[in-house]
């Protein structure tokens, strides 16, 4: 349904986004994951058709975005990272105009809205004015919006960031039934949660280019270790105790705040580490995650 | 949403049309926005755009106009200081309506309200949104002249029905300036470079012959004038208040004209850059 063969965009002499490749089958869930400033909204709003590519290909359903916008987006659902709702307009209002401007009739927006408002759960805000909203109210509104023309592909740019966690899994629920409907889904993401939650195939990207493609339970098993063992020794002595860890584990990954021990079995790490004589302050075992996965494949963690 | 979506459901046809990247006749939900918009929060600013040539009229008109007395109007005859500035006054605010909605109403809209980014992510092309802006100008520009042309009428300054006419070319004043103004402010980033636009237009409003016959300037200041808008805006307007028409009605009019068509090319091929990038 999406297509794209080294797009890329290019302001000036920096690459936003360059030469990256894939496709997207309908019905889909599909994640770019990368940090600030990657170049994952640059990519969404090129497949919006609102921001032109310097070269490459790309086509949505078959048409190019750039030539044919309008019949396009006539199809796609956007919620923006930044919610940019019209707050001139009261809330129930957000949506029936946004509905007039694909050129929907009044008679198929009423009862539509109306649907949108239950599935937010924002009924009872219907006729209150959008900066009286909060900020997960105003994302539900924005996600709501985004699909009064029933769209059959949905674009999201960090759909979740700022809200808080009860806000954000009421937002992961009504994505994932969406998902269950047949809508394709792209996400953007900086979180690993959420793209293990919601994508069934990510990208990884760093610098505008693809680092590794795959479902998020590939990328961990082909790049990471089933555990992780997470040290922490104290700032200073973080560094330094790195050497005495050595053969511990299948991989060590020394960062200024702690150290990570990636094994098969991180218990058994720890209890190694203990019989050293090493006296970690906080030890954690957990599973692997996209983070350690993006650790990996650029040396940097995903938030700074 | 209700039913499962199938691969048939994934085939979009594309459209042959001309300008279908651009436009896609949708500008009436534009507009429709535009008056909800303007009925539920911005009719302050709307009535107080209203008062502003009023207020100088009743000032300069009335004030100013007890010293001057009488001067002579486009024909030759003696008409009242406050006749005389009036179609003036009632260009400049056409004028500024239009600028004014089509420079920094749409720079505020465009990268501070984000109002446009959502929708240019619809159906809708930057052709229809340049559209539906210009005309939402126009249309609060004619409920101004409208209600300019009474306040005239109800201090006795209108003497010829033909006055009337004065709402239509109001219009046509404010369609030049807005289908221009849209098209430049295409090529403003800051704040700074908006400044200019105010720096062009307060000159403007004072030297072409607006309180005062051309004929007081030197001759080469004079084909300077003539040169801007706004003059050919006052001339017009002036010469329909007295139902004095000649060939220079038709020139200026025509360079109204000339200035919508090239405002609007001009814009047209800025969209992208206006609103895409």
């Amino acid at each position: 349904m999406i297509s794209a063969q080294d797009l890329s965009k290019h302001y000036g002499e920096f690459k936003a986004v360059d030469a990256i490749s894939f496709d997207v089958p309908a019905g889909e869930s599909f994640g770019l994951l990368g940090p600030n400033g990657a170049g994952k909204s640059t990519t969404m709003r090129m497949i919006g058709g609102v921001s032109q590519r310097t070269s490459g290909a790309l086509t949505i359903m078959g048409l190019d975005p750039e030539e044919h916008g309008p019949e396009v987006r006539a199809h796609l659902g956007v919620v923006p990272q930044q919610d940019n709702l019209d707050e001139e307009l009261r809330v129930r209002d957000n949506l029936l105009v946004y509905g007039r401007y694909f050129g929907l009739p009044m008679s198929y927006l009423k009862p539509k809205a109306d649907e949108l408002l239950e599935f937010a759960q924002l009924t009872d805000k219907a006729s209150a004015k959008v900066d009286a909203l909060s900020g997960g109210m105003k994302r539900r509104l924005t996600i709501a919006r985004s699909l009064i023309n029933e769209p059959k592909i949905l674009l999201l740019d960090e759909p979740t960031t700022g809200l808080d966690p009860q806000a954000r899994h009421i937002l992961w629920d009504r994505l994932f039934r969406l998902k269950e409907s047949g809508v394709t889904l792209i996400l953007t993401t900086h979180y690993m949660d959420e793209a293990e939650q919601l994508c069934d195939r990510l990208v990884v990207v760093d610098k505008g280019r693809i680092m590794a493609e795959g479902s998020p339970a590939q990328l961990i098993r082909e790049h990471s270790t089933r555990e992780v063992l997470e040290l922490r020794f104290g700032s200073e002595r973080n560094t330094t105790v790195a050497g005495e860890l050595h053969g511990i584990g299948d991989r060590l990954e020394p960062l200024p705040d702690r150290i990570l021990i990636y094994a098969h079995d991180a218990e058994a790490a720890l209890d190694e580490v203990v019989a050293r004589g090493l006296r970690p302050i906080t030890s954690l075992v957990r599973r692997s995650s996209l983070e350690d996965v993006f650790l990996r494949l650029t040396g940097r963690s995903l938030i700074d | 949403m209700t039913q499962h979506l199938t691969l048939e459901d994934y085939r979009i046809q594309a459209s042959e049309r001309r300008l279908t990247a651009l436009y896609s006749r949708n500008a009436r939900a534009v507009i429709a926005r535009g008056l909800l918009a303007t009925r539920s929060s911005n009719w302050m600013i709307m009535v107080s755009g209203f008062f502003e040539p009023v207020l100088y009229l009743l000032s300069m008109g009335v004030g100013l106009g007890a010293l001057v007395g009488t001067v002579a109007g486009p024909d030759g005859q003696e008409i009242s200081y406050a006749a005389y500035i009036a179609p003036a006054l009632l260009a400049v605010s056409a004028m500024n309506g239009a600028v004014y909605d089509s420079t920094w109403n749409v720079f505020f809209k465009m990268n501070f309200a984000k109002l446009y980014q959502g929708m240019l992510y619809t159906s809708l092309g930057p052709l229809d949104v340049a559209i539906g802006e210009i005309f939402l100008a126009l249309l609060r520009g004619a409920l101004y002249a409208t209600g300019f042309t009474a306040v005239m009428g109800l201090m006795g300054l209108l003497t010829t029905p033909v006055a009337l006419l004065m709402i239509p070319a109001a219009v046509v004043v404010a369609f030049g300036f807005a289908s221009f103004g849209m098209g430049i402010t295409s090529f403003m980033k800051t704040f700074q470079q908006m400044e200019w636009v105010n720096f062009v237009m307060l000159p403007m409003f004072l030297f072409s012959a607006t309180f005062y016959p051309l004929s007081v300037y030197p001759q080469g200041i004079q084909w300077f004038i003539q040169a801007l808008p706004l003059w050919h805006g006052v001339e017009l307007l002036r010469q329909i208040s007295v139902a004095s028409f000649s060939t220079a009605t038709l020139i200026h009019l025509a360079y109204f004209l000339v200035m919508i068509v090239v405002g609007m090319l001009l814009t047209t091929l800025r969209l992208r850059k206006l609103f895409l990038k």
